[in-house]
């Protein structure tokens, strides 16, 4: 420890730390469009600059490390020229269309031009011609409101080791966009959406459904039908000022309702019956010599991974469709057939964590008699922009219970929210398919937090079972290596496209911190701590499922709208 | 099969990331430009993605994705060439060409490409036809210079 | 080309002695005789036959050196003529190329200015005869003891060479840069046997320090000091790389070291990976410098051969491997962050220091990096001690710098100054002035990164502080001059266009403030019709701000080319205030450069009605009728200048 010197104050600092960690400890603010938690400081954008007594120009904070009897001064006028001058350069030539912007209110670059008090364009530029890239079914990129942070290609790259875009050119004329600047829809992208969370401004969104759930909504012939995934009831009340991992389950229900929704239930349940029938795949394969590792199929941006990157271990992939798939298939058959209804005139919404699975609602193998399982998906963002339309507030209403049968849930299945939730799940109930028996202890720790990649050895009677959970592709990539280079300890892999899982997708509200991210993993942890259900073989109403429609997991019925295959992709890898 | 390629690849099979630049010169010295299947297969060798290789190769002068014209006119634009008038210079060659800087004519004859520097100042203004140099090359002498490089168009006729 | 063969190279030895024992000054004193008298042979102080030399740099070629060295060809063997042709480096007077130099035994060398093919059977006939031309002869050698050639001044006494100080171009023009022998007869590689054997690495980068050597490229940081952090840094693999990747427009003089005197690199960088302790050399390049690759090339698998290069060189333990690595075309790439980048195969984006290069640089491992004028001055340095280098030059600059001369000065070409020489010398003695009676203006000094000198401060003593002071900086030292025909605002957004293009695009100040700056200086040369709106407003506002964006830019870039890409406007805006008002308020480009600005008006008395200029006229905006004369629309006219350019009557006028 030693002592340095900001803004005349003494403040302790330890080597090794950069100015800016220092400035986050001690509470003072200084702006940055191109830092991003963990990874390495580019030192791009600029904005962090300070200065530094006896140094010329000013100084990146981001990049720069602290030393002893460093005097620093944060908000010198020269600082805050530099900082606005940049804010000054990005608006010569963006677009000016903040009121049509998908980012208006939630945008760092206009909150950034408010803060500095920006009231006139000093410098006007030439407006570059690029085109919207609306190639994709779930991102859309327009690259005239990038100001080429870098984040998106960084968290591509670093986190998700997919690589699909890059920088493209030099100087002025630097974009960024997949090789050959090409579409998304033929670049390796995964669309996890993980680019559209760290991006500063709005050149990177979703492709909206809203308007096509909003006519089916005002369809009297349709019945509109809506679930929501596990990791939504604990981030979507961030969208209204709710503390982040707070669970407002039943509040949303209530707004669900009133804005139409003629059914909720709840994904939880889904994943319930995917541990029904992903558990007993596992344990088939172990008991009958089939393919293992046997990995996880959930994550619609991990199955595109490793159907581009790993086609030689798509065997490995558990033929189980995701819940959300599950959820829409039982809904147009058992429940249309219990209801008499249409399976054609139901349209299936569902509210998701992630952009991913709008891609995956349009796979082809994703459909029973040419219906789509599903109609449309929702990002936790658009759900939060449709309750904002209709005039609701989640702050002032009261909570409501889901509809039978699918509103039904045990706590298992609410974690598949977060990363080594679908273990743990899987795990609470294949020790029951294969022992006949409970678990002492359903929380399975090892598997539990933030780490990358999580391993355990678990006993099941007399088995040995070798576990392991990743999430972030980057080190799903890792644990591929490994296993392909012949390590054989490990039986049951599950795979979460998004870091830490679908707390953290592509989908959930813009502009959270590490800290927001861990206390939705805390909500959904308490969730299963206080339920009164914590395994998903006890959940009534898939056990009523399976004798009223399945007959058993794995039936020939059950693969039929329950399980999917695989396909190699050839893509720009 | 590409044999050419496959000829250059082979002798990277375990090469790393440091070869990429060597790797996309010599592609495009042996194929003239970088296309799609070139790109493709070298991310293959060094286990690159195709994003990555593409943004090396755009952010380099040197890189290109189309077919060059059978004549390659480069025209100097550094410093000195500038003060003595490369940009009329420059000028005159896209009127006489009939195409801007960057592009090939229709006829796949001429191509014309703006470099920073050659490096021979003292001759300035410079340009340089598939590497011949022209020194103190004024507005008014690129008719010549470029009709000197035509292939006859009657000729050509003729002989058909 | 003669001694490509590295066995043959070695035919210079004595009976019975090695390489090693010659460089190690251990020969016996029959041995020494006769090396002496080898070399002398080699360095041609006397010759047999006639010896025809022609310089064959990129200049020479460009002027047409490889037509007239066919001709010298044929023409010897039309007269059967036995006689040495050899093909030299650049020797600096690029105007005066194609430049060929014979040597009749019996007499000194002499060198004649612009031989084309066309000359050559005059010249040589003459020549043969020992008759010259005064007037094409440049200058001759010192004769030591020859028969003068009557009416040629010495080349120590011509103006252009005289006030020089080579040390760095001291073979360049004069060997033959594909012989390893002609290296060595003039004193090469004595620097690195001197050094293996005699320092330590610490005590050499102490001698480097105190010789007072600074960096040639850019910042001129003392080289000896800057090679003491990589030594100093523990690591069981360090990296030396030379940057060759001359990329400043308006300097050459990297390229034709090289061409001329390759060996003088690679021992200096030899000597330089030595200092750190670094065992692998990269010498980073422009693809754009085919030749001077090709002779590196060469030059390499020579020193190899010769046991220069490679493992336990001159059996001192020290090993070095040297990798050419060819550029790929980027300015920024001169930056060393961003060249370690390239290198690796990646963009070639600087990254934020510390960590600095000599810690973590190249694959994470301490590196160093020189450019090749600093890397070339080692081996006269290690030869004759830092003393004598530190007694040449200024305060705070020691030893010589080499300059590129080019734009609207006479004599173009390359020359080397000690530090401390006055502008004004330079340009005035040795570039002979300016050409066409026209007046100074300023020279810009720096490439992009620096800025122009005015008139009133040409009798500056050139060092790096002194530049500084003035608005330019040392730079890795294209010297430009502009004459009054030269617009400083055309000047300033030529480079203005030249760093946002090659910015690399990373941080915002440098990628989006030179764009704007750009486009600042693009609204004050744009005519007023194709202004609309409030594009006269911009036109205005943006000057208001261009000095406070520049400094903007200045202090927040990332890297130095973005630190110092606003000094060309910076200064111009400073010195030639007056164009840019010009240029904003009364709309006029007194220079007569900004072709927006201009009018043209065709002059009907001296029009015939060729019609040649409504044919070339591309928007069709002159009109009249065959045999009359021509009218140009002012409205229609684009101001491309194809009418002037194309008349043949002159009665094109431009205002």
């Amino acid at each position: 420890m030693f002592t340095i010197q900001i803004n005349n104050r003494n403040i302790q600092a330890k080597a090794g730390e950069t100015i800016l960690q220092v400035l986050k400890r001690e509470g003072i603010k200084v702006p940055t469009l191109c830092h991003l938690e963990d990874l390495f400081p580019t030192g791009a954008c600029r904005m962090c600059v300070v200065e530094v007594e006896g140094m010329d120009g000013l100084i990146p904070s981001c990049a720069f490390p602290v030393s002893k009897d460093m005097k620093i001064l944060t908000h010198s006028p020269k600082a805050l020229q530099a900082r606005k001058t940049i804010i000054e350069l990005l608006l010569a030539n963006h677009p000016d269309d903040c009121l049509f912007c998908v980012r208006n209110g939630n945008c760092d670059l206009q909150s950034l031009s408010e803060e500095f008090g920006i009231r006139q364009r000093r410098y006007s530029g030439v407006k570059d011609n690029y085109n919207i890239d609306s190639s994709s079914p779930s991102i859309i990129r327009d690259p005239a409101k990038c100001i080429l942070c870098g984040k998106c290609v960084r968290i591509c790259e670093e986190i998700q080791g997919v690589s699909a875009i890059d920088f493209i050119n030099r100087g002025s004329e630097a974009t960024i966009g997949p090789a050959f600047n090409e579409g998304l829809n033929v670049s390796s992208c995964i669309y996890c959406g993980q680019c559209i969370n760290v991006c500063p401004t709005g050149a990177l969104r979703e492709k909206s459904d809203i308007k096509r759930v909003l006519d089916a909504l005002n369809d009297p012939d349709k019945l509109v039908v809506v679930q929501h995934a596990p990791a939504i009831s604990v981030s979507i009340g961030e969208e209204f000022n709710i503390k982040p991992g707070k669970d407002v389950m039943g509040i949303m229900t209530s707004a669900l309702r009133r804005i139409g929704f003629d059914r909720v239930f709840d994904t939880s349940f889904a994943a319930d019956l995917t541990i029904m029938e992903e558990g007993s795949e596992l344990v088939s394969r172990i008991k009958n010599g089939g393919k293992l590792p046997m990995m996880t199929s959930c994550s619609p941006g991990w199955i595109k991974f490793v159907e581009e990157f790993y086609p030689e271990m798509m065997d490995n992939l558990s033929t189980c469709k995701s819940p959300q798939q599950m959820m829409g298939a039982v809904v147009k058959s058992y429940y249309a057939e219990r209801e008499n209804l249409d399976p054609k005139k139901i349209f299936s919404v569902s509210l998701m964590p992630c952009t991913a699975k709008k891609f995956e609602a349009e796979r082809p193998e994703m459909s029973n008699n040419n219906i789509p399982d599903i109609n449309a998906v929702l990002t936790t963002r658009e759900l939060a922009r449709i309750i904002k339309m209709r005039g609701l507030d989640l702050n002032d209403m009261e909570p409501e219970g889901p509809d039978t049968p699918f509103g039904e849930r045990s706590s298992a299945g609410k974690l598949f929210g977060v990363s080594g939730g679908v273990m743990e799940a899987a795990l609470r109930s294949a020790h029951f398919l294969i022992t006949g028996k409970e678990m002492d202890d359903p929380q399975i720790t090892a598997i539990r937090g933030l780490d990358g990649i999580k391993e355990a050895h678990v006993k099941i009677g007399d088995l040995e079972i070798g576990v392991a959970a990743a999430s972030g592709l980057a080190n799903a990539r890792n644990l591929m290596e490994q296993i392909k280079n012949g390590r054989d300890d490990i039986h049951f892999i599950e795979i979460m496209t998004c870091p830490g899982g679908c707390i953290n997708g592509g989908g959930q509200p813009i502009g959270k911190d590490l800290d927001a991210i861990k206390s939705r993993m805390k909500g959904l942890y308490q969730i299963d701590r206080d339920a009164s259900n914590r395994l998903s073989h006890h959940n009534e109403y898939v056990n009523r499922l399976y004798e009223e429609f399945f007959e058993a997991p794995n039936s020939h019925k059950a693969h039929e709208l329950l399980h999917t295959h695989y396909h190699k992709r050839d893509v720009m890898k | 099969m590409d044999t050419i390629l496959d000829t250059i690849l082979d002798k990277h099979r375990n090469a790393r990331r440091d070869a990429l630049i060597p790797i996309l010169q010599e592609v495009q010295e042996a194929k003239g430009f970088l296309s799609r299947e070139s790109v493709a297969a070298i991310g293959e060798i060094l286990n690159l993605p195709t994003s990555k290789i593409y943004g090396v190769a755009t952010f380099y002068n040197q890189f290109r994705f189309s077919p060059l014209g059978a004549q390659h006119v480069q025209i100097c634009r550094g410093t000195a060439c500038h003060v003595k008038g490369s940009a009329a210079v420059l000028d005159a060659l896209e009127r006489e060409l009939d195409i801007e800087a960057g592009q090939t004519t229709r006829d796949g004859q001429f191509s014309l490409e703006v470099v920073a520097c050659i490096g021979a100042c003292g001759l300035a203004p410079v340009i340089s036809v598939n590497g011949e140099f022209h020194a103190g090359v004024l507005p008014e002498d690129v008719n010549n210079i470029i009709n000197s490089y035509r292939v006859d168009e009657e000729v050509q006729a003729d002989a058909k | 080309m003669p001694n490509k063969n590295t066995n043959n190279s070695m035919s210079f030895l004595p009976e019975d002695a090695s390489l090693e024992a010659v460089l190690y000054d251990k020969l016996e004193i029959g041995q020494q005789q006769e090396l002496s008298e080898n070399y002398s042979q080699i360095r041609r102080e006397k010759v047999d036959k006639p010896a025809i030399f022609i310089g064959t740099g990129t200049c020479g070629l460009g002027a047409g050196a490889k037509k007239t060295l066919k001709k010298i060809h044929t023409y010897l063997d039309v007269h059967n003529i036995d006689a040495d042709v050899m093909e030299v480096g650049c020797i600096g007077l690029c105007v005066e190329e194609p430049i060929v130099d014979v040597q009749l035994p019996g007499r000194p060398r002499i060198s004649f200015s612009r031989i084309k093919e066309d000359k050559i059977d005059n010249l040589l006939d003459n020549v043969f005869k020992n008759k010259i031309d005064t007037d094409q002869a440049i200058c001759q050698f010192p004769p030591k003891g020859l028969k003068e050639w009557e009416g040629v001044v010495s080349i120590d006494k011509h103006p252009f060479f005289a006030p020089q100080t080579r040390w760095v171009l001291a073979n360049c023009g004069i060997i033959n840069p594909a012989s390893f022998e002609e290296y060595i007869a003039h004193g090469g590689y004595q620097a690195l046997a001197k050094t293996v054997r005699r320092y330590t690495p610490a005590e050499l980068c102490d001698m480097v320090e105190k010789s007072g050597l600074r960096g040639r490229g850019g910042g001129g940081f003392l080289t000896g000091k800057k090679w003491k952090f990589a030594l100093n840094t523990e690591s069981d693999q360090k990296y030396f790389i030379c940057n060759a990747d001359e990329g400043d427009p308006g300097a050459f003089m990297d390229r034709a070291v090289i061409e001329g005197d390759p060996h003088r690199l690679l021992e200096g960088l030899a000597i330089a990976a030595y200092g750190i302790g670094a065992t692998k050399a990269y010498i980073y390049i422009r693809a754009e410098y085919p030749l001077a690759i090709e002779r590196l090339k060469e030059a390499i698998i020579q020193a190899r051969g010769m046991g220069l290069l490679g493992d336990n060189i001159l059996d001192s333990g020290f090993d070095l491997d040297i990798i050419i690595k060819k550029g790929a075309g980027a300015f920024v790439c001169g930056e060393e962050t961003a060249l370690i980048h390239s290198i690796e195969g990646k963009r070639g984006m600087p990254r934020p220091r510390p960590p600095f290069p000599a810690v973590s640089g190249l694959f994470g491992k301490p590196t160093i990096i020189n450019n090749v004028e600093t890397i070339a001055n080692l081996p006269a340095l290690l030869v004759n001690g830092e003393e004598w280098f530190s007694s040449v030059g200024t305060e705070t600059s020691k030893g010589t710098k080499v300059f590129a001369l080019s734009g609207k000065i006479t004599n173009t070409g390359l020359v080397e100054v000690a530090m401390g020489t006055t502008l004004r010398d330079i340009v005035f003695k040795i570039g002979g002035g300016i050409p066409d009676g026209n007046a100074y203006k300023a020279v810009q000094i720096g490439g992009p990164s620096g800025g122009c000198i005015p008139e009133q401060h040409l009798d500056i003593q050139i060092d790096y502080e002194s530049l500084i002071k003035v608005g330019a900086m040392m730079g890795s030292g294209g010297l430009v001059v502009m004459d009054e025909r030269t617009c400083m605002v055309d000047v300033a957004k030529f480079f203005m266009d030249f760093i946002q293009r090659e910015s690399c695009g990373k941080c915002i100040p440098c990628r989006e403030g030179t764009r704007r700056m750009l486009e600042i200086l693009e609204r004050i040369t744009k005519s007023r019709k194709s202004e609309e709106g409030i594009d006269a407003l911009e036109r205005f506002q943006g000057i208001m701000y261009l000095n406070r964006l520049g400094n903007v830019i200045k202090d927040t870039s990332l890297c130095g080319l973005g630190k110092t890409a606003p000094n060309p406007v910076l200064a111009t805006l400073h010195y030639f205030r007056d164009e840019y008002e010009a240029h904003i308020y009364e709309r006029r480009c007194p220079a007569g450069v900004c072709r927006d600005l201009l009018t043209y008006e065709i002059d009907a008395d001296k029009c015939i009605g060729c019609t040649l200029c409504s044919k070339k006229c591309p928007v069709d905006a002159i009109l009249g009728n065959p045999k009359t004369p021509h009218f140009i629309i002012a409205d229609k006219c684009i101001g491309c200048g194809a009418c002037a350019d194309v008349c043949k009557f002159n009665a094109v006028n431009v205002n």
